[in-house]
């Protein structure tokens, strides 16, 4: 069965959709994601749609779900590269894919993504390391 | 209002919606409509093809290019034979569903498009008829 390739890349989780996703293969990626997220330990999922022309309330819904599933995973879901067509008709069809984070392009959002992480982790290293400085000026 | 070229589709399966969005596309792309547009029919082809897919399991679109006062558009004709709408002002509410999607199919698709029919008999079927023009009024 036709699927889309998930990468994992450090902490984080990389789709690349390519192709037009008929119902099936977005349910195979929603499942595959998060059964990924939960045997990674993955912190961020970064979806790259910039190659999708259309975005229907089905392929909303499934973007939402994947982004509400991870955060119950403890996994933040960042989607970027949206055209602007996309965007146009997503909003006039009254999907505003609230939950989901979205970022221009992929660098972006790996930025994003890795913001929302440190959020949470601890920085008593990084102030280790800056307390000297401080104190010197 | 005269039509210049027609086409059937049948539709049946979940696999049939990416072919029937690419005819759509091609139909759009023929008469130099811009991409703001294309995609908002394309957008609302696919809601609708969907609708029909799940509550009438399938039936046919009727692709047309049509011409009006010197203006060119795309009028798409869907036609199933399926259970109909008990109540046809409620299906076209935000938010209404009988199924468990988020009820966004109908009005969205009205808002994207420029001109919008919907006439169904329960136990009979539905038609929605939509016209989106070259220059999206």
């Amino acid at each position: 069965m036709e699927r889309i390739p998930i990468l994992k890349m450090g902490s984080f989780l990389l789709v690349t959709i390519q192709v037009d996703l008929y119902d099936r293969l977005a349910l195979n990626l929603e499942s595959d994601l998060i059964n990924m997220v939960s045997k990674t330990g993955a912190r961020g999922v970064l979806i790259d749609i910039s190659a999708v022309s259309i975005v229907d309330s089905f392929m909303g819904r499934i973007l939402g779900n994947i982004a509400s599933m991870s955060r119950i995973m403890d996994a933040e879901t960042v989607v970027v590269g949206m055209q602007p067509a996309v965007a146009i008709t997503l909003v006039e069809l009254g999907l505003t894919l609230q939950g989901v984070y979205t970022a221009l392009d992929v660098e972006k959002g790996m930025e994003l993504l890795q913001k929302k992480i440190d959020l949470y982790a601890p920085q008593s290293e990084d102030e280790e390391e800056q307390s000297p400085d401080d104190y010197t000026d | 209002m005269i039509t210049l070229t027609k086409d059937t589709m049948q539709i049946v399966r979940e696999q049939d919606v990416v072919p029937f969005r690419n005819r759509v596309r091609e139909y759009a792309t023929k008469i130099g409509m811009s991409l703001v547009n294309q995609t908002k029919l394309i957008t609302a082809a696919s809601e609708l093809v969907r609708n029909m897919l799940k509550y009438a399991s399938g039936g046919k679109v009727i692709l047309e290019i049509i011409s009006k006062n010197a203006q060119s558009g795309v009028r798409l004709t869907f036609v199933d034979e399926g259970p109909g709408i008990e109540n046809v002002q409620q299906a076209m509410q935000d938010g209404f569903s009988t199924g468990k999607s988020l009820g966004l199919g109908l009005p969205g698709a009205r808002r994207l498009v420029n001109e919008f029919n919907i006439s169904s008999t329960p136990g009979q079927g539905t038609t929605v008829t939509v016209i989106h023009w070259k220059h999206g009024r």
